[in-house]
């Protein structure tokens, strides 16, 4: 999904000294850093360290107080941006009515025309093992299934770039994996992944790289294997430890 | 029928199918089902936007709403019957006393409920949806219909408040609708009628009608609802 | 490619829009035959006249008679207004000064009938044996008993006041309830609390829940109350249906139309008499 060679290519991502004030509390700030057009970063770090906030910054649902953030193609409305990206939250938010007509909803909000998202909609149920479920209403799946639906949603738009925020957090270990293989399909597609966890696991599993935030600061941004092999921070060593962090 | 058991009347009066009868439940029910119908296709997208979008005097739009379901019938059906008498603004469209001026004072009871409540219901799933929806590209505007179809069943409660307050009232059809026999007369000016001539067994009777009839139309919609949320979780 | 994407939405919206004017329309099409509206008092509608009388002229023009039933003053206000192509009230005076301020061009005598003088069956105010209406009116102020009034500047709250005034009676105390309702509501209400009143015969006599009640005083000459058909003028509201209104107008003091008004009976008793 992503071609290197288009034009109007929305990566890189250029991300410079990013902030976020609510009630004048700073919950993040000075975050810098650029994502290349293809990887999975995994976002880590304790709670609060403000992942869940940068992905939605990034996302464009928030707007930063106060830093930058720069896709490859300047200029572009917040809402055209974000047709090109896809966010899977913590708790999949479906909407009351059929598993197909979720996905074909989300579909017909890009403008993707009837036939057409009504074909894209059922391959994308097919690809996630959703097909059986199709006319099944969303909100009475299971969790895993919810969030299988969520992601079958997500790859249905085709998105440049992929957001999961915590995905697999309140899913079982056979939901996890068929959660941690999506993200390996979207990876081989071409879509760019990021992802915040907290299962370290899971972690060393997917990541190509590290954002290592930590009291809405980030402290590292390191390939998978020197992260964990050698942490560049105090605070990154004691969380891979396992030592409670803030 | 000048005295007796009123419930042994309505039943004889249901039972008989008294075409008099039958008349005046069917204007009730067309009077008040049609209210209903603009008054939802109105006010539904109308309290969605008003929970959806910020605008100045958006707070006091908000408590007009509310303050509005509380409009007498009587208040409703005087502003109708002043603007639909020949002597007023819309005099020459030549309504007043017809099903139409009912059906316009009932819309504008019911109108408030419906808009109060979805705005309710509609701002407590803007407060679930919001971020999914703005990801997947939405804008407000588009999230009206969305979040409509989604609160449908909670909506359906709204309505039928809605149906409850316009089939009840009579303040409102007496006025602008003056009672005329068959072509005006409902169910609940026709027992103001029979009240006033002094046949309470008759008017306790039709008000027996009205009840189950009532009934009858919350009970369906409520089955359908049921039905439907079985179906759709 | 932006094709409408909400197309069954939009199908099933506009459904609901096409029910929605389905049922209007039908309501509209219930206003299509020949028919004029009417307004007249609550007297008349709910002695049950009309019931008997406009089905024989509706079967002999083909027009519809609406009969819209309010006090006399707000029928008054009707005419005035144009929301009404005829007029058939009670209330000599009124209708005299209708046609002087200029609404109206033509008042004619259809039928009359009388007052009668309602109260408790127990008569506390001993009126069952007055001399006159206005001496019944004077025992009951005296005696200050609880008398009930329309109270809604109806011909029977007019000719109630008349009364008042003839018997130099300021009417205003705590006996005297003012009702603001129409004849049928104030029957009711003085059933329940024992209260005399003014009524006119028909509505007496068709009234049902008389409990205590007993007619205690009729026949005087002060009583009598006559019913005035009224035409519109139509250079002031040249909308109305004055043809049609015309012919309910003449219709009523033709021979047809008055033996149709002197047949009509409650419980065998004749209730409004022809001129």
């Amino acid at each position: 999904m992503n071609d290197l060679s288009r034009p109007d290519a929305l990566l890189p991502l250029r991300v410079s000294a990013l902030g976020f004030r609510h009630r004048g509390q700073s919950l993040l700030d000075g975050v810098e850093f650029t994502l290349g057009p293809v990887g999975r970063t995994i976002l880590l770090g304790p709670n609060g360290a403000g992942k869940s906030l940068l992905m939605r910054l990034c996302h464009g649902l928030l707007t930063p107080t106060s830093g930058r953030i720069d896709w490859s193609l300047g200029g572009a409305s917040v809402a055209f941006l974000r047709r090109r990206q896809a966010m899977v939250f913590q708790r999949p938010v479906l909407l009351r009515r059929g598993a197909l007509a979720n996905v074909r909803h989300a579909l017909s909000l890009q403008g993707v025309g009837r036939a057409e998202g009504k074909r894209r909609a059922e391959d994308a149920l097919e690809r996630f093992g959703l097909s059986p479920l199709a006319r099944r209403p969303a909100r009475v799946l299971s969790g895993g299934e919810q969030q299988r639906l969520a992601l079958a949603r997500a790859w249905a738009l085709r998105p440049e770039i992929l957001f999961l925020d915590e995905p697999t957090s309140a899913l079982d270990p056979a939901a996890t994996k068929s959660v941690e293989d999506a993200v390996l399909d979207f990876h081989r597609a071409g879509t760019r992944v990021v992802m915040s966890t907290h299962d370290l696991g899971q972690a060393r599993r997917l990541a190509d790289d590290v954002l290592f935030l930590c009291g809405g600061r980030l402290l590292e941004q390191t390939p998978a294997t020197t992260f964990f092999e050698q942490p560049q921070s105090p605070e990154a060593a004691a969380f891979l430890r396992g030592d409670l962090v803030w | 029928m000048a005295a007796g058991n009123p419930f042994a009347i309505a039943l004889e009066l249901i039972l008989e199918r008294d075409p008099v009868l039958l008349g005046i439940v069917g204007l009730s029910l067309q009077v008040s089902l049609t209210a209903v119908a603009i008054a939802a296709l109105l006010g539904l997208p109308l309290g969605a936007a008003i929970a959806l979008f910020r605008f100045p005097g958006r707070g006091i739009a908000v408590a007009g709403l509310n303050a509005l379901m509380g409009l007498p019938p009587v208040v409703a059906g005087l502003m109708v019957y002043l603007l639909l008498s020949r002597a007023g603004p819309l005099g020459s469209w030549g309504l007043l006393f017809t099903p139409t001026a009912m059906v316009i004072a009932q819309t504008l009871l019911v109108l408030p409920i419906i808009a109060a409540l979805s705005r309710q219901v509609v701002e407590d799933l803007w407060e679930e949806y919001r971020e999914q929806l703005q990801s997947l590209g939405s804008s407000r505007l588009r999230a009206i219909p969305t979040l409509l179809w989604d609160a449908r069943f909670s909506l359906v409660t709204g309505v039928l408040a809605g149906f409850g307050r316009a089939s009840a009232e009579v303040g409102a059809v007496l006025i602008v609708g003056g009672n005329i026999d068959g072509v005006t007369r409902v169910m609940t000016t026709a027992i103001a009628l029979e009240t006033s001539r002094g046949d309470l067994p008759l008017a306790l009777a039709l008000g027996i009608v009205l009840l189950l009839l009532v009934m009858l139309v919350n009970a369906t919609a409520y089955l359908i609802g049921e039905q439907a949320k079985r179906r759709l979780g | 490619m932006l094709k409408n994407p909400g197309r069954s939405r939009f199908r099933r919206t506009l459904g609901c829009l096409v029910l929605a004017a389905g049922l209007l329309s039908a309501t509209i099409a219930l206003a299509g035959k020949p028919h004029i509206t009417l307004a007249s008092t609550t007297s008349t509608e709910q002695s049950g006249l009309f019931h008997h009388i406009i089905p024989t002229f509706t079967e002999a023009t083909g027009i519809e008679v609406r009969v819209v039933a309010v006090g006399t003053g707000q029928a008054f206000a009707m005419a005035r207004a144009g929301d009404a192509d005829a007029l058939l009230v009670h209330d000599t005076t009124g209708e005299k000064r209708f046609i002087e301020d200029g609404y109206g061009i033509e008042r004619r005598e259809v039928m009359y009938n009388d007052f009668v003088i309602i109260g408790p069956s127990g008569d506390p105010a001993g009126i069952a044996d007055a001399e006159s209406a206005i001496d019944a009116m004077q025992r009951i102020a005296e005696a200050e008993a609880a008398f009930a009034s329309r109270g809604d500047d109806s011909g029977t709250h007019r000719a109630e006041l008349r009364l008042w005034q003839e018997a130099g009676v300021e009417p205003g105390s705590r006996w005297y309830r003012e009702l603001g309702s129409g004849m049928g509501a104030t029957l009711n209400t003085a059933a329940a609390m024992d209260a005399y009143l003014l009524s006119d015969r028909a509505s007496w006599l068709g009234f049902r829940n008389r409990q205590e009640l007993v007619l205690l005083f009729e026949g005087d000459e002060v009583l009598f109350n006559a019913y005035g058909s009224v035409l519109i003028d139509p250079e002031r509201h040249p909308h109305l249906k004055h043809d049609l209104a015309g012919k309910w107008h003449d219709w009523l003091v033709s021979e047809v139309g008055q033996t149709a008004i002197s047949e009509y009976r409650i419980d065998g008793e004749q209730v409004f008499l022809p001129y």
